[in-house]
């Protein structure tokens, strides 16, 4: 009797809800912390949707998700372990992040090898999927970002030459700055008079930008994170640049623009969607993101918005949840496997073979009031 | 040619970071023979103590203006980032100090309080990077091909005074004095009526107060402040201090500057990439060390400072 009321205590008698259990592999301390913050804010707005109404269904019965959130501090070694750590130990079916392509690229690799499916929302490098058929992404591909950029920056600035500035210890900054290169070159624009590399740690970029400067480019590509950037165009200011400044989808944070301040007014850089002038359900997002946490979703809030929809359509695709988590994922996999198109509000995309989507790009420039106003879009 | 010049200014102002950082460790190493490895940090705290600063001297309850706040702002970070060098070394060396701790134990200790900083700034103010207003107007001026800045002239030109200062009170007051008296024999000293306690605490001001200029003067260079900042340039203006002769306010000074032209020398190669950058600053500084193991100006083990 006694031992039966304490196991109705426990909760013997009725059978404890099962979670869906998602992982997060966030940049919440380190370089880019405001990245971590976008993400885990959209996934706990995501959360909170699907929760209050009572959970996931699948299978004609409701699931409750829960998603566990952590810290890589943008660090390739971190991103690995928190991906062990979120597989071993946390037993989530699927993880999504790592958002930067430095650490996306190493924990995508952890994650094949242990057959878990993840999504990147914000990568861009190629090598973060390639022959990966456990990982996915949500963003398009430098291959595609580089000619976009080689292509606005010829025709706004009637540019003859360039000259890039890149950070050598980062996969995205290093892979972008050498797509751009060849895409600039293969399109007979002129040569790129100056392929300048720094550290992740630099402060001081005074050196290469002298001899970037001394190259006299007609503009200058920064492919870096707001961070870096806000230094890098102050020091070129200091010495004496004039010119214009284009970057890549890794300015498109805020932070950029309470770092860097008027010094970056009038630049350009490429990016995932425009929050200025957005419509339908990406107005929607925006509007609810901004009225929860008082300022504009960057674009990988909204990448991570739509990369937990990616992946609540493949667990809906697989239309079943298991006890046993090595067996959701495996169905997880091939419910991504089979979504063809997917309409987010980062725009619609198709995937390829590889698990990349297939979408525009837009290319934004930053206002005299520091607001990313839409320039222009680019299709594939 | 003025490629060349160009860069002999970026050097400068690169290398006056490292000078006036190593000329914190060299002092205190050369009282107490303490690597204090929290000085790197101390730098940061000073970083983050002037831009408190000068917030509130700029904020609505003052208001003053940026020139203003930056005269203001140097004096009040200065003694502000002294006082929390002071209190580590009443928490943390004094005690160790007093129980005739070995030395490796403070060095130990010195590390931690650098982790301590570090991690109680992460946690009080987050990850998020602060941005420091700008206190001087900039203006640039090109001289020819070459351009420079008037805060790269006053970075200079403070690295320059701090050095000037430091080796006046070292070598030529009575409290510089006690200080090489203690470095030679801090047993015998007290025992002529000099309060040993009094001209550390000393010392740590003197550190812990340029390191708070120091930084001051970075936040204004690069104003974009995080709480690891102090790490990495807090260990190679160790090592310039090593390789000039730590002990020796010469040689911090001379190895801060020589760091910075590697460093910057490096980058500015046509035919090296960046990376290459620490690999031979820290290659030419080994070298160095092997043909003067004591350093460039350093004495073996007779009088420091």
């Amino acid at each position: 009797m006694l031992v039966c009321s304490a196991f109705l205590l426990a909760g013997c008698g009725e059978e404890k809800a099962q979670t869906i259990k998602i992982g997060f592999n966030l940049p919440l301390t380190g370089d880019i912390p405001e990245v971590g913050e976008g993400s885990k804010n959209a996934a706990e707005m995501y959360l909170k949707d699907i929760n209050d109404a009572g959970g996931l269904e699948v299978g004609g019965k409701k699931y409750p998700l829960e998603f566990v959130y952590m810290d890589n501090e943008s660090k390739a070694e971190s991103a690995t372990n928190v991906a062990l750590k979120l597989i071993d130990q946390e037993n989530v079916v699927a993880i999504i992040g790592p958002n930067s392509s430095k650490q996306a690229v190493p924990a995508g690799g952890t994650c094949n090898d242990n057959r878990v499916p993840m999504i990147s929302p914000w990568s861009t490098n190629p090598n973060t999927t390639l022959d990966r058929p456990w990982v996915f992404r949500a963003a398009f591909l430098d291959p595609f970002q580089g000619p976009v950029v080689a292509d606005f920056a010829a025709k706004k600035f009637n540019a003859k030459n360039a000259a890039v500035i890149f950070d050598v210890s980062n996969d995205y900054s290093k892979g972008l700055a050498e797509i751009f290169k060849s895409s600039w070159e293969a399109k007979g624009l002129g040569p790129v008079v100056a392929f300048e590399s720094h550290g992740t740690k630099d402060q001081d970029f005074s050196a290469q930008l002298t001899t970037v400067i001394a190259a006299n480019p007609d503009f200058i590509f920064v492919p870096d994170n707001y961070n870096q950037v806000a230094l890098i165009v102050q020091q070129a200011r200091d010495l004496g640049y004039q010119g214009p400044f284009m970057g890549s989808d890794a300015w498109g944070t805020p932070d950029l623009i309470k770092l860097c301040g008027e010094q970056c007014y009038g630049n350009f850089f490429s990016t995932h969607y425009a929050a200025a002038g957005a419509k339908g359900a990406t107005k929607v997002f925006i509007d609810r993101y901004e009225k929860a946490y008082g300022n504009t979703p960057a674009d990988y809030a909204a990448l991570t918005w739509d990369s937990i929809g990616i992946m609540i359509e493949a667990i809906k695709n697989y239309n079943k949840v298991d006890s046993d988590p090595v067996e959701m994922r495996k169905g997880i996999r091939d419910g991504l496997a089979a979504i063809k198109s997917f309409d987010g509000i980062t725009g619609s995309s198709k995937f390829d073979a590889q698990g990349d989507p297939i979408k525009c790009a837009v290319v934004v420039k930053i206002s005299d009031k520091g607001e990313f106003v839409f320039e222009e879009s680019v299709c594939p | 040619m003025d490629f060349i010049i160009q860069n002999i200014l970026n050097a400068l102002q690169w290398g006056s970071f490292y000078a006036l950082i190593a000329l914190g460790y060299t002092l205190v190493y050369g009282v107490l023979r303490l690597i204090n490895f929290a000085h790197g940090d101390i730098f940061m705290v000073g970083a983050y103590i002037a831009f408190f600063v000068a917030g509130f001297l700029l904020g609505p309850a003052l208001g003053l203006s940026p020139f203003m706040t930056f005269l203001l702002a140097v004096p009040l970070t200065m003694a502000l980032t002294a006082c929390v060098g002071v209190t580590l070394e009443r928490i943390a060396y004094r005690p160790l100090r007093r129980k005739g701790a070995h030395r490796l134990y403070v060095v130990i200790t010195a590390l931690m309080c650098g982790l301590i900083l570090e991690y109680s700034n992460l946690a009080v103010l987050g990850a998020s990077r602060l941005k420091f207003p700008e206190l001087v107007e900039k203006s640039i001026w090109h001289l020819g091909g070459v351009t420079i800045t008037n805060l790269k002239v006053i970075v200079i030109v403070a690295a320059v005074v701090v050095f000037l200062f430091l080796n006046f009170i070292v070598t030529k007051t009575k409290i510089g004095m006690a200080m090489r008296g203690i470095s030679y024999d801090k047993f015998a000293i007290p025992l002529m009526g000099i309060p040993i306690d009094s001209i550390i605490v000393f010392t740590f001001i003197l550190g812990s107060g340029f390191a708070g200029l120091a930084g001051l003067l970075f936040a204004m260079s690069y104003p974009i402040l995080e709480p690891f900042m102090g790490m990495l340039i807090g260990w190679k203006a160790f090592i310039a201090a090593v390789v000039g002769g730590i002990g020796d306010i010469k040689g911090a000074f001379v190895g801060g500057f020589l760091l910075g032209f590697i460093e910057v020398g490096v980058v500015a190669m046509p035919f090296l990439e960046s990376t290459y950058k620490d690999l031979f600053g820290f290659t030419i500084l080994l070298i160095i060390l092997w043909i003067k193991p004591t350093g460039l100006f350093g004495m073996p083990q007779s009088t420091k400072i």
